[in-house]
């Protein structure tokens, strides 16, 4: 941490400030020549990394949801946020979501429900542009919900990577 | 008395106990799985081992019996590997299906692998497959792949059930339970099995996943289903129930209860032909309107009649609070001694089990109040002949369908001049209602009912009504009730324009002059216990979670006891 002069201790190049002035302005002049930062949202994205938790999404394998309804997300979920209701059906995993809604304004991001699902079903997605006009247009039921596994797929390396 | 010891500490037991049923009455757990305390021995879970001092091996303490002196231990580091080593053969072919299995959460395996197990296992071969789906009866789904071959299922059919049905085939790790060749396992008492599999092996088909058994909270109440009152807990999500399962109580229905309680009784709560809000007839059609309009409609029409013009029919459906109500009315503000009640008794319809002939909850309770089948030579019988000559010109039912059990009445009944009809359903009497009120369930309301032994036993309000908020008034909330608001979808259920009778007579009576000062059930109930000698000294507290038995040898003469 600089040490911070009092003004009785300063020289005297530093009491007419002039010197330091430029030094300054030096700094800026050295940064407009370096590569820029700034990025141009939204017309260009934010690429994010595959430990990036953004909305919640459930996975879909050859076209039905991997998910068996079993409710830890829900259970797990600090807000509150998840309403899974199962029901049965014919394919070997016996039972499925007949409904799944994540209300997206209870929703905090925190990643439990992806920690506890047995089936790596759901998952944090890249996805964060989140808005909505009205209340119900928040509840995202499984249209929203279902995101085909190719889309997924280094966030699922990851996510196998790190247990 | 001889007295044995079980980690250090000296337990006194009746000869013949064995050691399990010493340690399970004083509170010491030994993890098992085929023990179960009304049914045979038969030993072959091995979850149980203990070990007993001086004896060579592990014994199985559900088939040793306990001897005077004997030193048993059951946290001992030889017990406790024997016991992790039996959980680990099996969990051996149990499959990985916790995520969709009904019974978790309340899985006797998930259990006692959390705390008895090691938490890993050394098996990496291939798992045995088996049948995942068979129906073994309408009401009983078996998975073979999940059973642990404990054959309680098989013991309780035998035993309790008196119904040989079940059947172990196969040997070693092939084996498999069964119904006999072109049998169901479809006995009055099948349901009982889902209980008792300490594993989801045995799934109820009618509640086959509905919901997740963390998610609904449990309310002890009463089975309406017959003059049994199988003591039963209330399983409600979002203000649906969802099942019903039976609730111990030794001198009443055990750990049992049969499949039409489990089955039938919860659905007519949740129904879409509930009423919801008082109506009355305005131009030949019933309208809805708002409580004090049909109270004080009530109230203006019932001044037309006097004295021995009015019927009165109480209800073996509904509780002690509300016919003592409905009997003080008749009595004190329609001054009639009319009043009479409708028997529902399904003749064979009985077994030694706990089915009764008898198909409502508190026909006792009636009685002991002085009301019977027929009075004043008005009964059911002679209601017709009694409207059509006109002498009786106004008719109160409440919680019944006459004209379902007798289909002659409705020609009579058109000629009433007054209808009152407090009903939870629509029925077949309703749509001839002038003034319809809608009545809260047994699953709704505070109450008492008696059953045939003559056990006064509460029912509690499972199900919010309208004027109910399940926090402020004491309903027992599950996770998703404390936190949900009006937002939530799932905490939005539908909440029924519903009243306990008591409360909507009180409100008639106390217009009509009356003085019905009660502010809750419990109220109306202590004045019952002021007037009724057998029922002295009762409050709720009194008559607990596991009821409270009359004895009173004049009951049984009068038939009123059994």
């Amino acid at each position: 941490m600089a040490v911070k002069k009092r003004k009785k201790d300063l020289n005297f190049f530093e009491r007419i400030y002039i010197v330091e002035i430029l030094k300054g302005m030096m700094l800026t002049l050295k940064h407009l020549f370096k590569p820029k930062f700034t990025r141009q949202y939204p017309e260009e994205k934010y690429v994010q990394p595959p430990s990036y938790r953004g909305r919640p999404v459930l996975v879909m394998d050859n076209g039905k949801e991997r998910c068996v309804a079993c409710g830890l997300c829900s259970r797990v979920c600090p807000a509150l946020a998840i309403q899974v209701q199962a029901a049965e059906t014919e394919d070997e995993k016996e039972r499925y979501p007949e409904l799944f809604e994540i209300n997206m304004l209870r929703c905090i991001f925190c990643g439990f429900c992806e920690e506890v699902c047995p089936e790596e079903a759901i998952v944090m997605s890249k996805d964060y542009e989140l808005v909505f006009t009205k209340y119900e247009d928040a509840i995202f039921g499984k249209d929203k919900l279902l995101v085909p596994v190719e889309q997924l797929k280094d966030r699922l390396e990851f996510i196998r990577a790190h247990r | 008395m001889p007295k044995v010891t079980i980690d250090g500490i000296q337990y006194e037991f009746n000869p013949g106990e064995t050691i399990i049923e010493v340690a399970s009455r004083n509170g010491v757990e030994i993890p098992h799985y085929c023990w179960h305390p009304r049914l045979s021995v038969s030993g072959n879970c091995r979850m149980c081992l203990v070990e007993v001092e001086k004896m060579p091996k592990l014994v199985i303490a559900c088939a040793t019996q306990a001897m005077d002196g004997m030193v048993v231990h059951t946290k001992s580091e030889k017990a406790v590997k024997g016991r992790e080593h039996v959980m680990e053969f099996l969990l051996i072919n149990h499959p990985l299906d916790c995520p969709i299995c009904d019974e978790a959460g309340e899985c006797a395996l998930q259990d006692y692998a959390y705390r008895y197990g090691t938490g890993y296992s050394r098996f990496i071969e291939e798992k045995n497959h088996k049948p995942k789906r068979v129906k073994l009866g309408p009401y009983v789904m078996f998975d073979a792949e999940r059973c642990i071959s404990c054959s309680r299922c098989i013991r309780f059919s035998k035993e309790i059930a008196k119904a040989d049905q079940l059947t172990f085939v196969q040997r070693g790790d092939r084996v498999t339970i069964e119904t006999f060749p072109g049998k169901e396992f479809d006995n009055p008492y099948s349901l009982n099995v889902v209980d008792i599999c300490p594993v989801g092996a045995l799934t109820n088909i009618d509640f086959r996943f509905k919901a997740r058994v963390w998610e609904m909270s449990a309310t002890k109440s009463i089975c309406p289903g017959c003059a049994r009152g199988c003591n039963i807990d209330i399983w409600v999500r979002n203000n649906e129930i969802l099942r019903l399962t039976p609730r111990f109580n030794e001198k009443v229905n055990d750990y049992w209860m049969c499949d039409h309680g489990r089955i039938n009784c919860f659905k007519f709560v949740n129904a879409d032909d509930r009423i919801d809000g008082p109506f009355v007839k305005k131009e030949s059609q019933l309208v809805l309107v708002n409580w004090d309009e049909a109270v004080s409609r009530a109230v203006s029409e019932l001044k037309r009649f006097k004295g021995n013009e009015f019927a009165v029919i109480a209800s073996p459906f509904a509780t002690l609070e509300d016919n003592y109500a409905l009997l003080k009315f008749s009595k004190q503000i329609l001054k009639t001694n009319n009043i009479f009640f409708i028997p529902h008794i399904k003749p064979g319809d009985q077994d030694d089990i706990l089915i009764r002939e008898d198909k409502t909850p508190n026909s006792t309770g009636l009685r002991l109040l002085g009301i019977d089948v027929s009075k004043n030579d008005l009964s059911l019988e002679t209601l017709d002949e009694k409207i059509n000559s006109k002498s009786i010109k106004c008719l109160i039912v409440v919680e019944d369908d006459p004209i379902a059990v007798k289909p002659e009445l409705k020609n009579a009944i058109q000629n009433l001049d007054l209808l009152i009809v407090f009903a939870t359903n629509k029925n077949k009497t309703t749509q001839y209602a002038d003034i319809l009120f809608p009545a809260a369930t047994y699953a709704e309301k505070n109450g008492v009912f008696v059953n045939f032994q003559g056990f006064v036993q509460r029912i509690r309000p499972a199900v919010a009504t309208i004027d109910v908020d399940r926090s402020l008034d004491g309903l027992a909330q599950s996770r998703w009730d404390k936190f949900g608001t009006e937002f939530d979808k799932w905490a939005r259920g539908r909440k029924v324009n519903a009243r306990s009778d008591w409360k909507i007579i009180s409100q008639i009576a106390n217009a009509l002059g009356g003085k019905f000062d009660y502010d809750t059930s419990e109220d109306v109930f202590i004045e019952i216990t002021q007037n009724v000698k057998e029922l002295a000294n009762l409050d709720y507290e009194t008559i607990g979670e596991l009821g409270y038995q009359i004895k009173s040898s004049k009951l049984i003469e009068e038939k009123i006891l059994v």
